[in-house]
């Protein structure tokens, strides 16, 4: 391939990868990367970024291809020639027990160069899955870090950050994060070894995640959720924003008659400026009742939590969970209260949410209508999240469409995707026909209904 | 004219500090293409982290003149780009008298010398090198999104009755956002994009001693441990570079020769502003205090 080639294929693979790379900015790139020398692959890389990236969210996927398509080296490397297939079997025990002395080490010291070197000999050694033809052979992150297994090295390490004078807090963090790296570090390389063998358009297309704003709710690990829960605020800022400019826009009401007459006296009765009343803001009270069984715990409490931040554009908020009983969670939010102490209340409220445990949408909506009669009023909208996966169980539908009639709107949020609606013990379809079903997967899907509904 | 700002990211990376902006590799190398590039450079990042003082140490490191326009909502041309001076004009046509005719005042009073130039027109038309910084440029309205482009693009501003005027020496453009609102993809297309985030620990303690360079360096030190720790912690606003610069000297006013706990929980209000992140501070490091 040609550099051109490369820099085309480049282009297109994070097109394909949602960002919206324009042919100006190809151009841009191209004649910045004239500007700079290429003896350092991170010049490159802060060149094409500085003219391709626009939005740092999506600096993550723009990493992930970079890398696939400017890899750090070809092949093994250094590190990895000596694993050469001549050797006969690379993997054994004896190496395993360096490789891991080693890995020890350069943890233990920080030493970000020889984890990289000790991450593509893992991958190398040990991540190899030999095919039947050239082409078919793979490489494995899951198999290297498997045979490696750095997580059993944590109780060394902290040992030995101990023993640097770090405190016990300190060591531990510290340990699990150089460890995340390590793990990073062996993905990468397997990526890269895979774009080897096949070309890096097919990487691209199957391994390189979403940006997290487009990520689902139901797909992100532990460390996507907790990048989520970073956004929200950010979120809940940029939507008040939104908001106050759009209100602004709106601000002229209808024609002040008394006040336009009484002005244009003073220009000789020609009504030169026109005076209006302000429009009264239209507040509505909100009735949030969410689904906090595992399966999409982590989307009710984002969406709690963005539509806590944003309480001052309603009338007021009114918070229920449920599992297979209902309970108000209303108070846990309280204003200028603290994130985490915030999750830890909701999670903890979740125990009693459940009587069996089990997710039994009728039941904990006979419950609510029998419990908190008063909370739906003509001024007040229902919003009920969940994915309605009732376990086969009643639907208490009468009851439901009992609550949207009493209710000014009603909306279902919906954190699967629309083509596993009614699917298996999904009661998604018979509730869809009673209230308003929406779809909402990700935080810009999130932040776009807010949006709607204030 | 291209190479006028700077030669290489190293001479980018090398003058800025000499301005006293320590800048990392990516941050450098923007700016020198920014320069070499003649394009606008669109700096976004938290509050604090020093993207209004990149656009002033590039002035400095260059010795060009700083020209800012601070954005507001509800600016709009007349403030942003030039405004015709019409009480001057009205004064001009009354003494102009009955002896004049119309076409020939109307001539004279569109005109330099009844043009009041704003900003961005002024920054186009000076001779000397110029730094066009505008601030916050999030915080206006879409409309003035769609005035920036043709200055950002070609670095030209059309006036009706005068013609286009074009700069003669092209200004190194700085935009700053705070990502409170999404800019348009016209906008950004047209600039070099650059996040600025919190710095390394090294960094910032350089940041710190460069800024404050009362401070001892042992207390920088731990100063800058205690800030990492708390960027480390679920808070609403992390503390910044510019905090922990105003930390550093609120220490060297106290004369604080030890960093310790206690300490740290008294001058706790000059990096947290928000009360539930102090209370959280405060019991992560009420843990500490209990080992």
């Amino acid at each position: 391939m040609t550099l051109l080639d490369t820099h085309i294929g480049f282009v297109e693979a994070l097109r394909s990868a949602g960002l919206s790379v324009s042919l100006a900015e190809g151009l841009d790139a191209i004649s910045a990367l004239e500007r700079v020398h290429w003896h350092d692959r991170e010049t490159v890389r802060a060149a094409y970024a500085a003219t391709l990236v626009k939005r740092q969210p999506q600096r993550v996927t723009f990493d992930a291809v970079f890398d696939i398509y400017y890899p750090r080296l070809v092949g093994g490397g250094v590190a990895g020639d000596d694993v050469a297939p001549t050797e006969g079997v690379p993997d054994t025990g004896a190496q395993l027990q360096r490789l891991r002395e080693a890995l020890a080490e350069a943890l233990a010291s920080g030493d970000q160069q020889a984890m990289q070197d000790l991450a593509v000999e893992a991958v190398a050694r040990f991540g190899a899955m030999p095919g039947r033809g050239p082409g078919l052979s793979s490489w494995s992150a899951y198999t290297s870090l498997q045979r490696v297994s750095p997580a059993e090295l944590m109780d060394r390490l902290v040992q030995g950050l101990l023993a640097q004078g770090l405190d016990e807090e300190r060591a531990q963090r510290d340990a699990g994060r150089r460890i995340g790296e390590f793990t990073r570090m062996v993905e990468g390389d397997a990526r890269r070894r895979i774009a080897e063998e096949k070309g890096p358009e097919h990487v691209a297309a199957v391994t390189v995640r979403p940006t997290i704003d487009r990520l689902d709710f139901t797909a992100a690990r532990r460390s996507d959720l907790e990048e989520m829960r970073r956004e929200i605020y950010p979120l809940a800022r940029r939507l008040a924003a939104r908001l106050t400019k759009e209100q602004h826009a709106r601000r002229r009401g209808p024609l002040d008659v008394r006040r336009t007459v009484r002005a244009s006296i003073a220009t000789g009765g020609v009504p030169l400026t026109t005076h209006h009343r302000p429009r009264r803001p239209h507040r509505t009270e909100l009735v949030v009742l969410c689904d906090v069984s595992g399966s999409v715990a982590s989307f009710a409490q984002f969406t709690l939590m963005l539509v806590f931040a944003l309480r001052e554009a309603f009338g007021g908020v009114r918070a229920f969970t449920f599992v297979d009983d209902v309970v108000e969670v209303t108070d846990t939010f309280a204003p200028g209260a603290d994130v985490a102490e915030v999750m830890e209340q909701l999670s903890a409220s979740i125990s009693h949410a459940a009587r069996f445990g089990r997710t039994n949408y009728g039941r904990a909506l006979t419950r609510f209508a029998e419990e908190h009669p008063d909370a739906i009023g003509p001024r007040s909208s229902l919003l009920v999240l969940g994915d309605g996966r009732s376990n086969y169980s009643d639907l208490a539908l009468p009851v439901l469409a009992d609550l949207a009639g009493r209710a000014r709107h009603a909306w279902w949020l919906n954190p699967e995707h629309p083509r596993h609606w009614g699917t298996g013990d999904s009661a998604a379809d018979q509730y869809g026909a009673v209230v308003p079903m929406v779809e909402c997967r990700n935080l810009t899907q999130l932040g776009e209904f807010v949006h709607e509904i204030v | 004219m291209t190479t006028s700002w700077f030669t290489s990211p190293d001479d980018a990376a090398r003058r800025l500090e000499a301005a006293g902006y320590l800048t990392d590799d990516a941050t450098a190398l923007t700016a020198y293409l920014a320069g070499a590039l003649e394009k606008p450079l669109l700096v976004e990042g938290p509050a604090g982290v020093g993207k209004t003082e990149l656009a002033k140490a590039v002035a400095r490191s260059t010795g060009a003149e700083l020209v800012r326009l601070q954005c507001y909502e509800g600016l709009d041309e007349a403030r942003a780009l030039y405004e015709w001076n019409y009480k001057k004009q009205l004064l001009r046509i009354q003494a102009s008298g009955a002896d004049q005719a119309w076409s020939e005042t109307h001539d004279d009073i569109f005109t330099e010398e009844f043009l009041l130039t704003r900003p961005l027109l002024s920054a186009i038309r000076r001779d000397e090198p110029t730094v066009l910084l505008v601030d916050e440029v999030d915080k206006t309205d879409v409309e003035v999104e769609g005035l920036l482009l043709e200055v950002l693009s070609d670095f030209q501003v059309t006036i009706p009755e005068m013609g286009t005027v074009s700069a003669t020496r092209r200004p190194f453009v700085v935009l700053t956002s705070n990502a409170s609102r999404e800019l348009s993809e016209a906008v950004k297309r047209r600039c070099l994009f650059l996040h600025l985030d919190y710095p390394d620990a090294e960094r910032e303690r350089a940041i710190v001693t460069s800024q404050v360079p009362d401070i001892d360096h042992r207390v920088a030190v731990q100063l800058v441990d205690v800030v990492v720790r708390l960027r480390e912690l679920e808070l609403k606003k992390a503390p910044s570079i510019a905090e922990s610069v105003d930390w550093a000297r609120t220490l060297v006013a106290l004369q604080v020769g030890d960093l310790d706990e206690e300490t740290v929980a008294r001058t706790l209000g000059v990096v947290l502003k928000h009360a539930s992140d102090q209370r959280r501070a405060v019991k992560e490091l009420k843990l500490l205090a209990a080992r």
